[in-house]
């Protein structure tokens, strides 16, 4: 069964590229959703689309399904030309936000719709739909109505739905959001697992940058239009390329420092009256003069506040999480006034208590402080 | 919690205040009922004696009965145009932006504002310039113009209302779009489409004032058939049948609710 629906969709192969968006932009009424986007989605892949709502991640999602025009640039899908191909002849599959289960037909004629529009013989049909929801797990479920359905059900259908056509690249627009917190990590994996057995391109739309650090292979953030940085999970995470994605992805403390002077791989600055000397990751530091330096919660450890280059604080909150403590700190030099870290739940303190902010030597990342952006 | 006095006041006033409203509205039918079930040659009201006489009777005057084939027909085909015609525009209103587009809006919905007896006697004026015929179609012409603007909206309603994604989802699966218009759009707006139509045609057959104006004597509609009638006689065969004629539009009614309590159902996902 699933042999016969991978023989479709290739292996992976490396480089080979299944989605290459070259140059393509959109405006609404003069409002610019989307500058020019450059991307390439590998085949067999796993991409998100990661950003706040307004972003144009959407519009990018609706862009390649075909269901907008593209202003300019052109768009290829297995390396065919398909800037102008209407939606009905692109060959993707999409699982939408409310499935859309046609609720006028039954789950095995939903799964069935996109076989019947191009005339597959009718017992070929039937073998393809039960393969489908077998996949599924929902072969009990053919001659249900869709609102007969559960959440999750009902997203299975969807995807079944948007699988049995062998489809060239499948679209996923926020598709766990309706469902509740257990379904939906159970959903997650399912999905995952099924992608991957299939070798199936997919381009995954979400604003859940947490669902987007745990499926990707890799994620595009995106805001105003733009990809501010394309990479995995945990470049995205561990090496974010700007301030914007420093704080849309993951926590994030951030101090307010002066960067005094910078080599290839070091960087001094004073936060307050603490003069730090930090490695950095970055390629580029910004010129000296006030910089954000934007640092993990993790990467914050607690030490004395008499500890020499101990950031003073003081515990505003302490907040029990089970497995950890969430430690709210009042700090004069953080940007917001506040810094956050995690302690193992027996290491929690009272409000009141001073600190001290021990800094990694590598890891932070510094961005001159205009960068700042929503 | 105890209710106040007040409250008690509030309920009892308003209590009254609805059961005032619904007498209100119902008692021209109520009074009609009554006077239709009298023995006299007289509309007299209330009857000194009764009978079922002039149910008899109007059961038995021939232009009523021809006047009510008419009216049905004329419902009939004259709805389904206006269903026709209105989905067709309420869609290109819905999915296309033209030129002038405000204009044709305005023109279309202006039966509204124009009365029914200026819609009849320009209608009449111009069949009789184009020496047309009085015929049937000069009568479901001059109601598909009174109803389509409803139709227009009711469709337009659904339209708006209508989940575009169903049409995506069906097109990314291959779909062309006539395709996606027959087994997706239509099929999903077809309680709305159907209540349409059925409201179109309630509002045919109780058309009066612009029909006066272009019927005949072998197109006359019910309504028609009726003033005419009422001009000659004084008994009560008009009351009896104007309580009989309330039980077609009643059907029809029930049909209209029917269809919504499916949409209903429809949308529930």
């Amino acid at each position: 069964m699933l042999t016969e629906i991978s023989a479709i969709a290739p292996q992976d192969t490396g480089e080979d590229t299944a989605v290459q968006i070259d140059g393509v932009s959109k405006s609404f009424s003069g409002t610019v959703a989307l500058e020019p986007i450059r991307l390439k989605v590998r085949r067999g892949e796993f991409l998100t689309l990661l950003g706040p709502s307004g972003c144009g991640k959407t519009t990018l999602l609706n862009l390649i399904a075909g269901f907008l025009e593209a202003d300019e640039g052109e768009l290829f899908i297995d390396h065919d030309l398909v800037t102008q191909v209407p939606p009905h002849q692109r060959k993707i599959g999409i699982v939408f936000q409310n499935y859309a289960l046609f609720p006028h037909m039954s789950v095995a004629q939903n799964v069935a719709y996109g076989l019947r529009t191009r005339r597959v013989p009718k017992a070929e049909t039937a073998e393809r739909v039960r393969e489908a929801l077998a996949l599924v797990k929902l072969e009990d479920f053919a001659d249900r109505r869709p609102r007969q359905l559960s959440g999750g059900q009902q997203q299975r259908v969807a995807l079944a739905r948007a699988l049995v056509i062998r489809p060239r690249v499948l679209l996923l627009d926020e598709p766990f959001s309706a469902l509740d917190r257990n379904l939906r990590s159970a959903m997650q994996v399912e999905l995952r697992e099924i992608q991957s057995r299939l070798g199936l391109t997919t381009v995954f739309v979400t604003h859940d940058q947490s669902e987007a650090l745990s499926m990707s292979d890799r994620i595009a953030v995106m805001s105003r239009g733009r990809i501010r940085q394309i990479g995995t999970p945990s470049q995205i995470y561990d090496r974010p390329e700007n301030h914007f994605v420093s704080t849309f992805v993951g926590d994030a403390n951030l101090f307010a420092a002066t960067l005094l002077e910078k080599t290839d791989a070091t960087a001094s600055l004073d936060i307050g009256t603490t003069r730090l000397s930090l490695a950095t990751f970055q390629e580029e530091l910004p010129e000296p003069g006030p910089v954000t330096l934007f640092v993990r919660p993790e990467q914050c450890s607690l030490t004395d506040p008499d500890q020499p280059g101990a950031i003073a604080a003081t515990v505003a909150l302490s907040v029990y999480q089970g497995s950890y403590a969430e430690l709210h700190l009042d700090c004069s030099v953080a940007e917001n006034g506040r810094v956050m870290l995690r302690v193992p739940a027996s290491e929690a303190m009272e409000p009141g208590t001073d600190v001290g902010i021990a800094l990694p030597e590598r890891g932070p990342a510094i961005y001159t402080t205009t960068e700042r952006e929503t | 919690m105890r209710k106040s006095v007040l409250d008690h006041l509030l309920d009892w006033s308003g209590r009254i205040v609805l059961i005032s409203i619904l007498g209100f509205v119902l008692l021209p039918f109520v009074v009609v009922a009554i006077a239709s079930l009298n023995d006299g040659a007289i509309l007299s009201f209330p009857p000194k004696s009764w009978s079922l006489r002039w149910y008899a009777n109007a059961f038995e005057y021939r232009d009523f009965g021809a006047g009510l084939v008419n009216s049905l027909r004329i419902a009939a085909v004259g709805a389904t145009i206006a269903l026709i015609a209105g989905a067709g525009f309420a869609y290109v209103f819905n999915r296309y932006d033209f030129m002038f587009k405000g204009l044709l809006n305005t023109v279309l919905m202006s039966p509204l504002i124009i009365p029914n007896f200026t819609i009849g006697l320009g209608l009449l004026i111009l069949s009789t310039a184009a020496s047309l015929p009085r015929s049937i179609w000069l009568v479901i012409a001059v109601h598909v113009v009174i109803v389509l603007p409803f139709v227009v909206r009711s469709v337009y309603v659904s339209l708006k209302n209508f989940e575009r994604r169903y049409e995506q989802a069906a097109e990314s699966l291959g779909g062309t779009p006539l395709h996606v218009l027959l087994t997706i759009t239509l099929p999903l707006l077809l309680p709305g489409l159907i209540s349409g139509a059925l409201f179109a045609a309630i509002l045919s057959f109780n058309e009066f004032t612009a029909s006066l104006y272009v019927v005949n004597q072998r197109t006359q509609t019910l309504p028609v058939a009726m003033y005419n009638y009422v001009r000659e006689y004084a008994d009560p065969t008009l009351a009896a049948l104007s309580v009989i004629y309330v039980a077609p539009v009643a059907a029809m009614l029930l049909l209209v609710h029917k269809f919504f309590r499916l949409e209903k159902v429809l949308n529930v996902d």
